[in-house]
C-alpha cells in the first residue's frame, strides 16, 4: 500500500516536472531573448522599454485592450439575455442559437475577412476608419467560446425554477436577471469574458488583412526589424493571460457552488492556448 | 382565518401545442373548462395523476402560465392579465428553489426587498418567518448546507414573508423522503392555519391531500371530477374515477334496484352516480369488508398482508373474485391461508359502476 503510494507520488512529481519544463522553458527562453543585447552583448531592458516608448506599439496595445473590453461588454450584453430568454421562453430555439453561435468556429478567418469586406464598407461609412470597429467581428469570433462557458454555467442551475421563484416574489424580468440569474452564473460570465479577452488579444489574421494596427499585427511588424521587442510584447501578452486566469481562479474560489471549477477548467484550457508567442490564427 | 381572501378560477382552458410550428406532436388540452372557487382562508388540495392539469391550474393562478381561455380572480379582482410579479402570491415549488447565492435570511427577505421595504423591517420580518418554521438557527447558512426538508421550510417562510394574498404549493413534498414528508405536511397545515392565508396545494399523493386540506378537488384529464371535504370525498365518491383514485377499492359484482345495491348477499344504499338498475361492479373499500371464520363459508383466505397496526386479508370468493379486507392486526392474526370464511360488507353506501 505504502509502496504504491510512494511510486504514485514519484510518478506525479515526474509529471509535474515534465509539464513545468514544457511550459517554463519557452517562457524562460522568451525572457532570455527579450533581455539580450544582440549588438554589444550582455543584458538590456531596452526591448521592454520599447513596449511603452515605441509609440506605434503602445498605440497598438491600447487598441487591443480597448477591443478586448468592448468585445466582452458587447458579447455579454447580447449573449446573456438571449441565452436566458431562449432557455426560459423559447426552448425550441436553443438548437438554432447554439448552431449560430458555434458557426464562426467552422468558417476560416480568410473567408470571414472576404465576406466582411462588403459589410465593413458600411460600418466604416457610419463609424469611421477606427480599428475599434473590429469589435463587431470579434464579438462574432468569440461567440463559440463564450456560448460554451455560459451554457455550462446555466445548465448547472435550475434557471426556470429560480426565475419563477423570483417572479412570484415580485421581481420583474430585469431584476430577476440582474439579482438572481447573473449572480448564480457569475463564474460562467467571468470565464466567458476571460476567454474572449484571450481570443481578442491573440487574433492576427482578420486585423492584419483588414489593415488595422492591433497588438498582434504590430508584434509581427516589429519582429521583422527588432526581434527582442517583438518577443517581449509576446511574453507580456502571455503573462497578461496568466494573470487573468489567476484572477479568475481567485475570484471564483470562494464560491460555494461546485460548478465554478468546471467552468474554470474550460477556460484554463482555452486561455493559454490562444495568445501564443507567435501571432497566429484565431483558434 | 383572518387575512384570507377568495379565489376564483372560472372555466379555465389551457391548450398546448398550437403556439409553435411543431404541430406533429399534436394538441394537448391540459385544462378543459376548470372552474374552482376557494373560500377565504381555506386550504384546497388539487389531487390527480400526473398530467391531469393540476399543476397547470396552479401555474395559471400564479401567473406563470397563461390560460387559453377563462378568467382568474382573487378577492373579486380580475387578475387574468396581471403578470406574475404583480400578483402577490407566495409559491413553494416542487424543485428546490432557494437562491443559491443568498443566505437563508436573505432568501426569506428577498420578496420584501422587491417591495422596497427598508432593511431593518425586512430582516425582522424574515426572522419572524424563520421562527415560524423553526429554522432561526440556520439563518446565515446557504441553501447547499441545508437538507431537503429544511430547504422547503425556508421556501415556505420565503413565500409567506411577503404576506401573500394566496399561498401556492406545487407538490412541495414530492422530493422529500417519507418521514420528512409527513412531518412537513403537518407543519405546512399548522402554519397555514396560523396565518390564515388562502392556499392551493397541488399533489399526486392522496394521503397528503386528505390529511391537510379543508376540501380536496380530484382532477382527471383537465377537469375537476369532484370537490369535497376529505371525509365526504372518501365516503361518497361522485364518479368511478374518484372512487378508484382515492383509497383502495375492491370491485365486487352487485345488483342494483330501487336505490339499493345487493353486494355480497347484503343490501346497502347505492350512492348517487351509480347505475340505476341491473348488474354492475360495486366499489367497496377494504375497511368496509367483513371476514368471519366459518367452516361452511363459500370463500377462502388467499393471503394475509401485515401492515403494522392493520393487516389486509385477501379472500377468494366462490366466483373467483379476490377481495381485500382491512382489519386490526390482532383480528387478522386468527386467519391463515386456505381458511374457509364468510365475506360480507358494512352497511355503508357504495358506488356501483357498469361492469
Amino acid at each position: 500500500m505504502r509502496r504504491t503510494s510512494l511510486g504514485g507520488k514519484l510518478f506525479r512529481g515526474l509529471l509535474w516536472v515534465m509539464f513545468g519544463l514544457f511550459f517554463l522553458i519557452p517562457l524562460y527562453s522568451m525572457a532570455d531573448f527579450s533581455t539580450r543585447n544582440l549588438i554589444a552583448g550582455g543584458r538590456t531592458l531596452q526591448a521592454w522599454k520599447n513596449l511603452v516608448q515605441d509609440n506605434a506599439l503602445y498605440q497598438a496595445i491600447v487598441i487591443s485592450l480597448l477591443l478586448a473590453v468592448f468585445t466582452v461588454v458587447l458579447m455579454l450584453v447580447i449573449l446573456v439575455p438571449t441565452m436566458i430568454w431562449v432557455r426560459l421562453r423559447t426552448p425550441w430555439a436553443k438548437g438554432i442559437v447554439e448552431f449560430l453561435c458555434l458557426l464562426p468556429l467552422t468558417i476560416p478567418a480568410l473567408v470571414i475577412v472576404v465576406g466582411l469586406r462588403n459589410v465593413y464598407l458600411w460600418v466604416t461609412y457610419f463609424l469611421g476608419e477606427s480599428a475599434l470597429t473590429l469589435t463587431f467581428v470579434y464579438v462574432v469570433l468569440v461567440l463559440p467560446f463564450a456560448y460554451r462557458a455560459l451554457d455550462a454555467a446555466m445548465s448547472a442551475i435550475d434557471l426556470k425554477t429560480l426565475s419563477e421563484a423570483a417572479r412570484s416574489l415580485g421581481a420583474g424580468w430585469l431584476t430577476t436577471i440582474g439579482r438572481v440569474v447573473v449572480p448564480n452564473i457569475w463564474s460562467g460570465i467571468l470565464s466567458a469574458a476571460f476567454i474572449s479577452i484571450a481570443v481578442v488579444l491573440g487574433e492576427f489574421t482578420i486585423a492584419s488583412l483588414s489593415g488595422y494596427q492591433t497588438l498582434q499585427v504590430q508584434i509581427v511588424l516589429i519582429g521583422k526589424a527588432d526581434g527582442p521587442t517583438s518577443v517581449a510584447a509576446s511574453l507580456a501578452t502571455l503573462l497578461f493571460g496568466f494573470v487573468l486566469l489567476l484572477a479568475l481562479a481567485l475570484v471564483t474560489r470562494g464560491r460555494r457552488r461546485t460548478t465554478a471549477s468546471h467552468v474554470l477548467l474550460a477556460s484554463a484550457v482555452a486561455v493559454p492556448a490562444v495568445p501564443a508567442n507567435q501571432p497566429g490564427l484565431p483558434a | 382565518m383572518t387575512n384570507g381572501i377568495s379565489v376564483e378560477l372560472n372555466d379555465l382552458t389551457r391548450v398546448y401545442g398550437t403556439a409553435h410550428a411543431r404541430s406533429d406532436r399534436g394538441i394537448v388540452k391540459a385544462l378543459d373548462g376548470l372552474t374552482l372557487h376557494i373560500e377565504p382562508g381555506e386550504l384546497v388540495a388539487l389531487l390527480g395523476p400526473s398530467g391531469c392539469g393540476k399543476t397547470t391550474a396552479l401555474r395559471i393562478l400564479a401567473g406563470l402560465d397563461e390560460a387559453t381561455s377563462g378568467t382568474v380572480s382573487v378577492g373579486g379582482q380580475d387578475l387574468t392579465k396581471v403578470p406574475a410579479n404583480k400578483r402577490d402570491m407566495g409559491m413553494v415549488f416542487q424543485a428546490y428553489s432557494l437562491f443559491p447565492h443568498l443566505t437563508v435570511l436573505d432568501n426569506v427577505a428577498f420578496g420584501l426587498k422587491m417591495r422596497g421595504k427598508d432593511k431593518s423591517g425586512r430582516l425582522s420580518r424574515a426572522d419572524d418567518m424563520l421562527e415560524l418554521v423553526g429554522l432561526t438557527a440556520h439563518r446565515h447558512k446557504y441553501a447547499s448546507e441545508l437538507s431537503g426538508g429544511q430547504q422547503q421550510r425556508v421556501a415556505l417562510a420565503r413565500a409567506l414573508a411577503i404576506q401573500p394574498r394566496v399561498l401556492l404549493l406545487d407538490e412541495p413534498l414530492s422530493a422529500l423522503d417519507a418521514k420528512v414528508r409527513v412531518q412537513l405536511r403537518d407543519e405546512i397545515r399548522r402554519v397555514q392555519l396560523d396565518v390564515g392565508t388562502t392556499t392551493l396545494f397541488v399533489t399526486h399523493d392522496q394521503e397528503e391531500a386528505l390529511a391537510v386540506a379543508d376540501r380536496v378537488g380530484v382532477m382527471s384529464q383537465g377537469k375537476l371530477e369532484q370537490l369535497a371535504a376529505p371525509a365526504e370525498l372518501y365516503a361518497n365518491p361522485a364518479t368511478p374515477f374518484v372512487a378508484e383514485f382515492v383509497g383502495l377499492n375492491n370491485k365486487v359484482p352487485a345488483e342494483v334496484s330501487g336505490g339499493q345495491a345487493q353486494v355480497l348477499g347484503k343490501f346497502v344504499p347505492a350512492l348517487p352516480g351509480s347505475i340505476s338498475t341491473g348488474s354492475g361492479l360495486a366499489m367497496v373499500r377494504p375497511e368496509s369488508v367483513t371476514v368471519t371464520a366459518d367452516a361452511s363459508g363459500t370463500a377462502s383466505v388467499t393471503s394475509v398482508a401485515f401492515l403494522g397496526p392493520i393487516s389486509r386479508v385477501y379472500c377468494t370468493l366462490q366466483d373467483g373474485t379476490v377481495v381485500g379486507a382491512e382489519m386490526g392486526s390482532s383480528a387478522a392474526r386468527t386467519f391463515s391461508p386456505s381458511d374457509r370464511v364468510r365475506v360480507g360488507v358494512e352497511p355503508t353506501g357504495v358506488l356501483v359502476v357498469e361492469s
